[in-house]
């Protein structure tokens, strides 16, 4: 069966979009990463979008998917490369992508998440520090 | 004046089917030196449509036209299924209503990417869109 390669870097899992994908295809992503990242512990998720020439409301709605339920495996997405033509038409068409972070490129995208995971990581910290101080 | 240049018809019948829709009409939309956001738009409209035809109207076809009109050049696309129909039609054309498991933004999402949009549903009796994309 046609699938969509997920590749694992470091923490991260890497997802290249370059072919225009039928309906199952899309559902058929969407589940490989939410094991992969089940499977993988991984904290982050980047989907480039860059070689796609038009997302529609099904594929739309996959990607706010994916970002949903990595949020829940306890995992942050970042999509990259949207063609602003696609931007767009996405918007008109009446999705904004609510609860997903974009980036303009891979580069800027990997940095994000870095952020991302790091300010979280931080937080934990923080709120573990004021455990401990409330204990005193 | 409004002058048909090319006509074509494809099939709606599988998920493969909605993939070379949107294939056809970017080659069209190319042809007739459409922008690149207008192609991007008029493509998004086709995959919609093509997907309502297939999944609602349980599988159809798509009319391809390249129109004149003086100077003006355009693209129609009439999506036509012979599926259930739409019974209510102000619903049909709400964002954000569906009665499958989409996000109900496919029919008023299509309508907002194109320059005409015109649909004719009753129910049994199926369903026809006809979107124009003007250059």
């Amino acid at each position: 069966m046609e699938r969509i390669p997920i590749l694992k870097m470091g923490k991260f899992l890497l997802v290249t979009i370059q072919v225009d994908m039928h309906d199952r295809l899309v559902m058929t992503l969407q589940d490989d990463l939410t094991h992969k990242i089940s499977a993988t512990g991984a904290r982050g998720v980047l989907i480039d979008i860059s070689a796609l020439e038009i997302v529609d409301s099904f594929i739309g709605r996959m990607i706010a998917n994916i970002a949903g339920m990595s949020r829940v495996l306890d995992a942050k997405t970042v999509v990259t490369g949207m063609q602003p033509a696609v931007a767009i038409t996405l918007v008109e068409l009446g999705l904004a992508l609510d609860g997903v972070q974009t980036a303009l490129n891979v580069d800027r995208g990997i940095m994000l998440l870095e952020k991302l995971i790091e300010l979280e990581e931080g937080g934990a910290d923080l709120e573990s520090e004021h455990d401990h101080d409330s204990e005193h | 004046m409004i002058t048909i240049l090319n006509t074509d018809i494809k099939p709606i019948q599988s998920q493969a089917d909605i993939v070379y829709v949107r294939q056809a009409v970017r080659d069209w939309a190319l042809k007739l030196q459409f922008g690149i956001v207008d192609q991007t738009k008029i493509i998004t409209a086709a995959s919609e449509l093509a997907r309502n035809a297939f999944e609602y109207g349980k599988g159809g076809t798509m009319k391809m036209e390249s129109l004149q009109d003086g100077f003006k050049k355009g693209l129609r696309l009439t999506f036509d299924d012979k599926g259930p129909g739409i019974e209510n039609m102000d619903l049909a054309l709400t964002d954000g209503y569906t009665t499958g498991g989409g996000l109900g933004m496919g029919l008023t999402g299509a309508r907002r990417l194109v320059n005409e949009f015109d649909i004719k549903s009753a129910p049994g009796q199926g369903t026809t869109v006809t979107i124009t994309k003007w250059k």
